[in-house]
């Protein structure tokens, strides 16, 4: 279909970014690769008045490292992400599940700051970002605030961004010697987690010394599975003790219903794949 | 309106365009180049892949301003001297078509694939034909000309 009618502009800085969104209150939508935004302009579900692109602002895309801190630019594609040697080497995680994003074409635009902003509780990146315990820093007229990503997602579609403000940049701290898994359960290669679970481990001696897990698409935002990760603690690396403590994973979720699943078919999913991507995070079988 | 120049196989256009105007309504409707179809219009079936600046795009998931400054490679932009593309020859000789649709965005994402990976696996090909829907053949003589196109022996 053919989107509706929007004014257009595309800012050279953030700054000017920033200038106009807050000119245009509550009417303008930022587009950065457009991999969420266009469908839902095509299908009509956004109407903005203003469509603000800051896909060509210099400065916004590329990993740095800042001391223990990955820095991620927001306008980073999946595509770059996923081939990036210091996203491999400190967060290998948020590669992994960016590998499941979609398909080639729409991660070769799709960035994580925008599959962040947009904050599908579907999509694979905001649950990454719960378990990574990413930082999220915004700009907007009254300068740069850092936002933690337990608090950056705030309902369906939904964030703390406020709409004068953009999204510059994903801080992410290094992880060494931790393992990591992205289990996602979809019906066809490209499409939508019906669950998908994060899982990041630091093993001690046979033992689980701490283990944080993501879930994505079993509320109206991502989640953390914080009863497994409690039992986890500690727990055997092993597969019964893996699998007693997957089975609360589901503890203080609220997944929707739609004809990929039920709600109770969606919590025994979320046990599933625990179970399986700590037991893969964790190195066991 | 906005103003916008774009290099699509080989010739710059100048235009003025809606901003809501999507790159495939721009190939088709405006240059007159129907080699790219609308499939799906959801971003699903990939139908509308075209190249942007070296990389497989979805052109129904793409604005044309955001192509402004930018070079297009369609399909129509890929036989060289009257030669097909490797490709187009593979798709052809293998059969890995049926009614066609799907045809120029499979190739433009196996190409896309064989710039990054020469060699694919058949494992590799399904992969990177993800988003790239098929609805005649069962994708196994896609997979065959993908292969046979990379230089590889494939079983007839």
């Amino acid at each position: 279909m053919i989107p509706p009618a929007f004014e257009y502009a595309r800012p050279t800085s953030v700054d000017e970014a920033v200038r106009t969104l807050a000119e245009a209150g509550d009417e303008a939508k930022v587009l950065a690769g457009g991999q969420s935004l266009l469908p839902l302009l095509r299908l009509r579900l956004a109407f903005p008045e203003l469509v603000v692109d800051v896909g060509r602002i210099p400065g916004l895309s590329g990993v740095r490292e800042d001391g223990d801190t990955l820095v991620i630019g927001a306008l980073t594609t999946h595509h770059d992400v996923i081939r990036d040697p210091l996203v491999g080497r400190y967060t290998g995680l948020l590669a992994a599940a960016t590998r499941t994003v979609a398909d080639p074409a729409v991660r070769h635009r799709g960035t994580l700051g925008g599959s962040l902003a947009h904050a599908d509780p579907a999509g694979d990146l905001p649950a990454v970002a719960l378990a990574l315990d990413a930082e999220l820093v915004a700009v907007g007229p009254q300068g740069r605030r850092t936002i933690a990503a337990r608090e950056f997602f705030v309902d369906y579609l939904q964030t703390a961004l406020r709409p004068d403000e953009l999204l510059v940049e994903v801080r992410v701290p290094k992880r060494y010697g931790w393992g990591f898994h992205y289990e996602k359960f979809n019906r066809v290669a490209q499409a939508w987690a019906v669950v998908g679970v994060a899982a990041l481990v630091r093993r001690d001696n046979g033992h689980i010394a701490e283990a944080r897990i993501g879930l994505t698409n079993m509320g109206a935002t991502p989640l953390r599975a914080a009863a497994s990760e409690a039992a986890l603690a500690g727990a055997p690396a092993a597969a019964d003790a893996v699998a007693r403590a997957a089975a609360s994973a589901a503890e203080g979720t609220r997944p929707s219903s739609d004809p990929s699943g039920t709600p109770e078919y969606r919590a025994h999913l979320a046990r599933v794949l625990t179970r399986r991507a700590v037991l893969a995070a964790a190195g066991g079988e | 309106m906005t103003r916008i120049s774009v290099k699509v196989d080989g010739t710059t256009y100048e235009d003025e365009v809606e901003p809501r105007l999507l790159l495939v309504h721009y190939l088709r409707d405006r240059l007159g180049l129907t080699g790219t179809p609308v499939g799906c219009d959801t971003s699903n079936c990939g139908a509308c892949t075209v190249d942007l600046d070296g990389e497989t795009v979805k052109s129904c998931s793409v604005l044309a301003v955001q192509a402004d400054g930018s070079a297009v490679t369609t399909i129509q932009g890929l036989a060289q001297g009257g030669e097909w593309h490797p490709l187009q020859k593979a798709f052809h000789e293998r059969h890995a078509l049926q009614c066609g649709y799907c045809t120029p965005g499979m190739i433009m994402a196996a190409r896309d694939l064989l710039r990054e990976n020469p060699v694919p696996t058949p494992d590799e090909v399904r992969h990177a034909l993800e988003g790239n829907l098929c609805r005649c053949t069962g994708y196994q003589n896609i997979v065959r000309a993908v292969l046979a196109a990379s230089g590889q022996e494939v079983a007839s």
